[in-house]
């Protein structure tokens, strides 16, 4: 048997990183505006998509203007990506409550920065959790993944694209400036270690197929534009057809479906690691670059003798909540820390129904939270 | 066998999609539909080739009726939907049906980035100088003086001219035609749908419930008058003096420049640096 290869190894950061994955999982569209801290992501972009088979980069006037544009290439069979920060963001929202509406499968990367408003542009936030899952009008559900170190970056974005294509959804990832900045080297996975979801494309005849029908997986087939299978795509409320509808039996077969299509797949969407919770009697319960200071705090408790664990969020939304439940059976204690006022606890918190005690650390003055931070609420017990 | 007018139209339309349609009677909108219809048959495009990219408003409707591809958008996004779609795929005929609030108002931006970088889009802007859906409300092409639901005392604002706009920004055609003059408009828009790169056709149509009915023109027909009598062929129009012109207007082409589409450069440039790369 040949000997097993050895791995690339490339010396990245974040955004690079998310760049790689992105490329790796297929992805031939680009389209964007920029902003710090996101901006490298388009500029590779810029310069990796024109040599590819069919990449195509394009730049637009606002991020408004990129989010449809990614929109309408999705629809034309592409995959396709854009990248922003908070005010990009924003601007962003509207098409993307068209994406979850349409089932157009597209990742949408958010590097945060301080917040609100233009805020402070070059330090590291995590102030978009809530926007990320409710920015768009409507309800709707919708993926957000997150990602908390460079060689998480590649492989979070690769998921991105998988679960998009799978669910016929937009997915969108949650980076903070700390991590998507970070140089440090990751290794580039062989093509067999990954796996890479497409959408399926429907083989009835045209005039069988029912762009929004029900499927055993809740999503139908999607074709790319052009390819024969003529139908209407819209915003609003619509029928099996895509025809525009507001007979409420229809209207609720449809967000039953939408919901449903995610909802149902929990275990395959809700991403999470854990880090010796099996005794913990204190959790830290943490995502992106924060998560990195607590298994270093959790690390350190131990030593210290205080049986301290990590529940690694990198799906916030759906919020991994089979995950908690597990730990509030157990731990006495958790402690969410993150760079906002407090957006993810209060999923910890809905859990929760005052099982454990649930501390929270925030920083929202565009500094790191530490390890030693961290550590000092674990040991005051 | 000679084919007729409404045979034509019927092999277009979707034979599953509910019936009645959601305009109104003497709205000129349908008339659009129909000469697009006619366009696209007259220019032989495959059905599967043509993708109807619609915003929002009384015009985006247009888009549920016929059977293309079609995508109906976001108020004032249709053109950046179009961008993608047509980069994605340069072989789709892209054709964009905006109102005039949604590709000036809300889309303004778009409408001249889109003109400028040189799009393979054909730009069809339905003119009835209101918000026909919303119910009235004044748009950016609401003339100065005339009354509509925000501007009851009379609208202040000077109109906007959509086709000093689009040949400014550099669009490749650029055209006006009337619902009126129905076989110019057809000769124009077959033009705007075969050139390759941004080609603006402004369309000026009558909204009659919304517009007509406050200013002086009660009943639809009053509308068509209206165009017959002041739409004016552009090499006419230049021969009145400035100060004598009133209401007239020019329709026709202002504007025919042969500039490949960025798509088409694009993939040129692609094509280029990947023979590099192998050469080299
Ligand atoms: C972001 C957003 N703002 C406002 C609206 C409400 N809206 C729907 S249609 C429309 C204007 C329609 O007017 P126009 O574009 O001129 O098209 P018409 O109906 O006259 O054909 C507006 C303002 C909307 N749908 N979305
Ligand atoms: S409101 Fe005006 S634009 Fe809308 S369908 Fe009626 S006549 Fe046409």
């Amino acid at each position: 048997m040949a000997r097993p290869k050895k791995h690339k190894e490339i010396f990245a950061q974040g955004n690079e990183a998310v760049v790689e994955g992105a490329l790796m999982a297929g992805c031939s569209f680009y389209g964007g505006y920029p902003i710090t801290p996101s901006s490298e992501i388009m500029e590779i972009m810029a310069n990796r998509l024109p040599l590819t088979k069919d990449g195509v980069f394009i730049q637009l006037e606002d991020e408004i203007a990129s989010m449809g544009a990614v929109v309408g290439a999705s629809l034309a069979g592409r995959k396709a990506m854009t990248a922003t920060s908070g005010p990009g963001f924003s601007l962003k929202q509207e098409n993307l409550g068209y994406a979850c509406m349409a089932e157009a499968p597209l990742v949408l990367v958010n590097v945060m920065r301080g917040g609100p408003s233009t805020g402070l542009p070059t330090s590291p936030a995590q102030g978009d959790v809530q926007q990320a899952r409710w920015g768009t009008h409507g309800d709707h559900p919708i993926i957000v993944l997150s990602a908390s170190d460079v060689q998480e970056c590649l492989e979070m974005t690769i998921t991105a694209f998988n679960l998009a294509e799978k669910y016929r959804t937009p997915v969108i990832l949650l980076l903070d400036e700390i991590t998507a900045h970070t140089r440090e080297k990751i290794k580039i996975p062989h093509p067999h270690e990954y796996e890479v979801v497409s959408r399926i494309v429907p083989t009835m005849p045209p005039e069988w197929y029912k762009p929004f029908e029900e499927t055993v997986r809740g999503v139908a087939p999607m074709p790319p534009i052009g390819s024969g299978y003529r139908f209407h795509v819209t915003g609003l409320t619509h029928d099996v057809n895509g025809f525009p509808t507001s007979r409420p039996d229809e209207v609720v077969d449809h967000m039953e479906r939408l919901h449903r299509k995610i909802d149902q797949f929990f275990y395959d969407i809700q991403i999470v690691e854990e880090r010796q919770t099996e005794d913990a009697e204190v959790v830290v319960v943490a995502y992106g670059s924060v998560a990195r200071s607590a298994e270093f705090a959790i690390q350190q408790a131990r030593e210290a003798g205080v049986k301290a664990g990590l529940l690694k969020l990198k799906t916030l939304f759906p919020y991994p909540r089979r995950a908690t439940e597990k730990i509030l059976g157990q731990a006495k204690r958790l402690i969410v820390p993150e760079m906002n006022m407090g957006q993810m606890s209060r999923e910890v918190k809905r859990v929760n129904c005052g099982r454990a005690s649930v501390r929270t650390i925030n920083r929202f003055d565009g500094q790191i939270i530490t390890p030693s931070e961290i550590l000092k609420v674990i040991m005051q017990g | 066998m000679t084919v007729t007018g409404n045979e034509i139209i019927h092999q277009y339309l979707r034979h599953n999609k509910k019936f009645p349609h959601v305009l109104c009677a003497g709205c000129g909108h349908g008339i659009v539909l129909g000469t697009l219809i006619r366009s696209v048959h007259q220019l032989q495009i495959p059905k599967d080739d043509v993708v109807i990219v619609a915003g929002i408003g009384c015009s985006g409707r247009l888009a549920v009726y016929v059977d293309f591809n079609t995508v109906h958008t976001t108020h004032g996004r249709a053109l950046t939907f179009a961008t993608g779609i047509k980069m994605a795929n340069p072989k789709l005929n892209v054709i964009c049906i905006m109102g005039d609030g949604d590709a000036l108002s809300i889309g303004g931006n778009h409408m001249i980035h889109a003109a400028r970088r040189n799009i393979g889009v054909t730009a069809l802007v339905l003119n009835n100088n209101i918000y026909g859906m919303t119910g009235g409300q004044s748009s950016p092409a609401t003339p100065a003086g005339s009354v509509s639901m925000t501007a009851p005392f009379g609208q202040l604002e000077k109109s906007f001219d959509t086709v000093e706009l689009a040949k400014g920004a550099g669009a490749n055609f650029v055209a006006r035609g009337t619902v009126f003059h129905v076989r110019k408009l057809e000769k124009l828009m077959v033009t705007a749908i075969e050139r390759p790169g941004f080609n603006m056709l402004e369309i000026i149509t009558p909204c009659h419930t919304q517009f007509g009915r406050k200013n002086k023109y009660k009943t639809p027909v009053d509308m068509y008058k209206w165009l017959k009598s002041n739409a004016m062929d552009i090499e006419r129009y230049n021969e009145i003096e400035e100060g004598k012109r009133g209401d007239k207007f020019p329709i026709g082409t202002f504007i025919e420049r042969d500039q490949p589409g960025l798509e088409e450069r694009y993939y040129k440039l692609k094509a280029d640096l990947r023979k590099a790369r192998k050469e080299g």
